[in-house]
């Protein structure tokens, strides 16, 4: 009995270039998985089985004629938030059901060009609004660890695939912490990278100036692999940076004597879980004996980034998503009257509730009057929060501390509550709002349920990120926990 | 104009002028004109979910040297921005141009005045922004169908202050800074195709009153005829609306040819919130003295610095000056001429008149011209040397703009070489003088009028081929006796 579910990318990696295993044979084996497993998570929304297997053999050919690149044959899930050329790409909302991508995300296209093979679109909230995937037009997703749970959000269906090992990989995005805030809820590696490492074309926007794509994984080692396939410039993103794209798994092995960790004091106050808080410092103290010095630090304004963020994400949101109006693709209402009820009709039945919600949060504070108030005001703590992250940096490598206030919740316990719900990403939003990368490692359990430890460095630091991960889960196996119905 | 002399006229123009480059401001489909609908607009262009927009340079090139032609402060740190409005032409919803830092900043403009006088026209701003598609109705059962072609064709959009008091000097600026964008060769400036295109702000206020009056905005006049006309009944029912003791409403008015009317398009209740903000899927762009001083070395010579070298070098006078370096199409064609002929005040002279008003009549460039440059000079050429007179030459000239052939086939076939044969010049002026008895006492008795009547006969009696001079010499011999 194969069990290639418990294998990391590293090693499905290299039991493929070592002609273990061919690509149709474990591309077969996550599928049966999936079709065996996911009614329990509703963690795809579509599943690519006839492309997968194609692709699967194209890759056993170039794995067969030698010199494959590492990821060659490796099956992966990608969030239903990227564009993908033939198929389905419907950002889990009404409005982009009957959408065909007729071009691939470059995110995309450069895991094709690596060989890589995509099992299926995972489900998400509806345009990465949510942080607990329960606004998907498909349904909530499960978390495995507990399927009265939530996965966390907005790339639940990810991390819940890859939680269950649906998956062995897959990408996902994070606009205030939809990557991390979920790697957590569902004890996966999840990192994003700085804004502008990787690129953002095809990938649909929910707010343009925080948006970066990222990786979930089981390790931090294979996370460096996918970032070395995913990053780099792009001509078609002005917002990618030319940046040297090093080999992000040369890094991982330095010992982390003398590496300062900042840990901010906002990040241990009163809204977390007391439980969690002790996963965290556990964490940090196996830190401290693999020869790292703990420097307190301040990010005096981190208690505004929540309502900073809530400014400037649904601004840009409430302009990026202007675009689906019914008149070139998309859902369009039956019968309009005139070209006014089409757009209302169109745009009232297609969104979600959240994503309308804050289409109207982000047109209020752009409007005339009201700019000054509140965009332009979010604009100024933007900077400060970065100002922040920038002064602490002087003093320290990385950041650490908790990535979510709390385990995963139950389903429906805070749906009807959007402030709650939004400070769930309390700890995850500030960084994005200043660009920095960010990962979050398993770092034990709390109720049978994972905690995530968040690990922040300096711009462009994504090396250190995983050797400082690396080094953690070189010494303890939170990482390799997966969750009892689907071992 | 017939509103009376109480009333001062204030309008502004924003003029709107298509950039001529190969692709689109932020995508790299094709701008040329033409094409079937859609066929020029990719991913980009359709707003496809997940696209983000590429700042084409060139563009940026174009702009600068509008900035750097109208001697403009530079934005050397411009930034584009989202003004965001449903429209089914505007595929993002939301337009991409700039506010609040655009990329060509306080410059002017100087147009002649009628009076000779020259006044200069401010230039509040020239911003970078992408053009819509186009709606076509009626042709669909009752939908609208959409072209996207032009969208996301760059345009400059040059505001002016509102320095101009009628429609007259309106029509000089946007003329003006058609032939600006042409002579810089940052457009093709064509009408016709809504490559040059302005809005006009209007409004009025009694002789004295300090405020400005209320402005209504006319949308999207694509002709100079159609600007005047536009603008001088704007005017009138302004000045009828205020007379009647109505208030002029700000609103936005559209131009009907055919009626010659303006008529109301959005009234304020609808007016939008744009919620322009900077748009975070481009940098802002940042360009440093090294770039502008090379696009200013690259700058032609311009409209004004040609016409004072004409004034100067060929000693034109400044309304001939002025009319030949009103396009510099027509400035080549005149350099041209005048290089063959070698007589710059008759160039002039035959570029502003004869040909002029030809092409005026015909409605036509002078590019179109049925007679090239090399080919005028020609005509000119036998003028100088006393082939044909000068109203021989307007004949030829008709038969060369008839396609029969150069100007000396058509003095050759049609026989219009000049009489310089002094027996036979002399023969004419004597049946004259005889067949004129009364007349030529008159001549003798000093009424020196009589000797255009002469002159005149003989010509008549040569059909038009005796040499004028010659005509005139033997008259004074025979009036000496």
């Amino acid at each position: 009995m194969s069990n290639y579910h418990t294998k990391s990318v590293t090693e499905l990696s290299a039991m493929l270039q070592a002609g273990e295993v061919s690509s149709v044979e474990l591309t077969q084996y996550f599928l049966d998985r999936i079709k065996n497993n996911d009614d329990k998570l509703n963690s795809f929304i579509t599943v690519c089985e006839e492309q997968a297997l194609a692709q699967a053999a194209e890759s056993d050919e170039k794995l067969k004629a030698g010199n494959a690149p590492l990821l060659t044959g490796v099956p992966i899930a990608h969030k239903d938030i990227f564009c993908t050329d033939g198929v389905k790409t419907s950002c889990a909302s009404k409005m982009l059901d009957n959408f065909v991508s007729p071009y691939d995300a470059t995110v995309v296209t450069n895991m094709r060009a690596a060989g890589v093979v995509m099992l299926g679109k995972t489900n998400m909230d509806e345009f990465a609004m949510g942080s607990s995937n329960e606004t998907s037009f498909y349904g909530g997703v499960k978390n495995p660890w507990d399927t009265l749970t939530v996965p966390g959000g907005s790339s639940g269906g990810s991390a819940a695939a890859v939680a269950a090992r649906l998956a062995p990989a897959a990408t996902g995005t994070d606009t205030g912490g939809s990557i991390r805030q979920p790697a957590a809820l569902c004890g996966l590696t999840g990192l994003k990278p700085t804004y502008g490492r990787v690129s953002r074309y095809g990938m649909i926007a929910f707010a343009s100036s925080l948006d970066q794509a990222g990786t979930f994984t089981q390790t931090a080692e294979d996370s460096a692999l996918m970032l070395n396939v995913m990053s780099g410039l792009d001509e078609k993103d002005s917002t990618s940076v030319d940046k040297e794209v090093p080999d992000y798994t040369t890094n991982l092995n330095q010992d982390l004597k003398g590496l300062k960790i900042g840990l901010p004091k906002e990040y241990f106050d009163e809204g977390l879980n007391a439980d969690v808080a002790k996963v965290v410092e556990a964490a940090i103290a196996e830190y401290k004996k693999m020869g790292a010095e703990i420097v307190d630090i301040s990010l005096p304004n981190s208690h505004l980034s929540v309502p900073a963020y809530y400014v400037i994400a649904p601004a840009e949101c409430s302009s990026n998503l202007s675009r689906f109006d019914g008149v070139r693709f998309g859902y369009r209402c039956d019968d309009p009257k005139d070209l006014e009820d089409m757009y209302k009709r169109s745009r009232g039945e297609g969104f979600g509730e959240e994503v309308k919600r804050r289409i109207m949060i982000g047109a209020y504070v752009l409007s005339a009057g009201y700019y000054d108030a509140y965009y332009l005001k979010a604009q100024k703590i933007r900077r400060l929060i970065s100002d922040d992250f920038k002064a602490a940096f002087e003093k320290v490598d990385v950041i650490m501390g908790p990535t979510a206030p709390d385990v995963a919740f139950k389903i429906g316990e805070k749906s009807d509550d959007p402030i709650s719900m939004y400070l769930s990403d309390i700890y995850t939003i500030a960084v994005n709002l200043a660009g920095l990368p960010g990962m979050s490692v398993p770092a034990g359990f709390v109720n049978g349920l994972p905690v995530g430890l968040q690990i922040t460095g300096n711009y462009f630091k994504e090396s250190q990120l995983l050797n400082v991960a690396h080094q953690y889960q070189k010494n303890t196996d939170w990482h390799r926990a997966i969750p009892e119905d689907f071992s | 104009m017939s509103y009376d002399s109480n009333w001062e006229v204030v309008i502004g123009l924003e003029i709107h002028c298509q950039l001529a480059t190969k692709s689109k401001i932020f995508s790299g489909s094709s701008t040329a004109y033409g094409a079937e609908p859609n066929t020029q607009a990719n991913a980009v262009d359709l707003a496809l979910p997940g696209v983000l927009p590429v700042f084409n340079k060139e563009a940026l090139r174009l702009a600068v040297k509008f900035g750097l032609a109208v001697d403009a402060e530079i934005g050397m740190r411009s930034v584009f921005d989202r003004k965001n409005y449903f429209y089914p032409d505007s595929p993002k919803a939301y337009q991409i141009t700039q506010m609040d830092h655009p990329i060509v900043g306080v410059g002017h403009m100087d147009i002649e005045l009628e009076n000779g006088e020259t006044k200069r026209i401010g230039i509040t701003r020239a911003h970078l922004e992408e053009d819509a598609g186009k709606s076509m109705h009626g042709a669909y059962h009752g939908m609208t169908g959409i072209d996207l072609n032009r969208a996301g064709t760059p345009l400059i959009e040059i505001v002016s202050e509102p320095d101009m008091s009628s429609a007259k000097e309106a029509v000089a600026y946007m003329r003006k800074i058609h032939s600006l964008v042409r002579y810089i060769e940052i457009s093709d400036g064509n009408m016709q195709e809504g490559s040059f295109r302005c809005d006009a702000n209007v409004s009025v206020r009694p002789v004295g009153q300090k405020e400005l009056g209320t402005r209504a905005e006319l949308k999207n006049i694509n002709s100079f005829r159609f600007v005047e006309k536009a603008i001088n009944i704007e005017i009138e029912r302004q000045i009828d609306v205020i007379e009647d003791g109505g208030k002029v409403v700000q609103e936005t008015r559209l131009y009907d040819a055919d009626k010659n009317e303006t008529r109301s398009m959005r009234s304020t209740e609808e007016a939008n919130d744009y919620r322009y903000f900077p748009d975070p899927d481009l940098l802002p762009v940042v360009i440093d003295e090294a770039y502008v001083d090379a696009l200013r070395k690259e700058l032609p010579e311009l409209p004004e610095q040609k016409k004072q070298r004409y004034i100067k070098e060929f000693e034109l006078s400044s309304y001939d000056a002025d009319v030949i370096t009103s396009s510099r199409e027509l400035a080549d064609y005149f350099e041209t001429v005048n290089a063959k002929c070698g007589d710059a005040k008759l160039a002039a002279n035959w570029v502003t008149g004869e040909l002029a008003a030809r092409l005026n009549k015909e409605e036509i460039e002078i590019t179109d011209s049925k007679v090239d440059a090399g080919a005028y000079a020609g005509l000119l050429l036998r003028i100088k040397d006393n082939t044909i007179s000068g109203k021989i030459a307007k004949d030829v000239f008709e038969a060369m703009w008839q396609g029969e052939g150069s100007a000396d086939e058509v003095i050759e076939s049609k026989g219009l070489k000049q009489i310089t044969d002094s027996s036979a010049i002399e023969a004419m002026v004597d049946e004259v003088i005889v067949n004129n008895p009364t007349q030529f006492e008159e001549l003798k008795s000093g009424k020196d009028k009589m000797m255009g009547f002469f002159v005149g006969q003989v010509m008549k009696a040569s059909a038009g081929k005796a040499n004028p001079g010659q005509v005139n010499q033997l008259m004074q011999k025979k009036l000496k006796g």
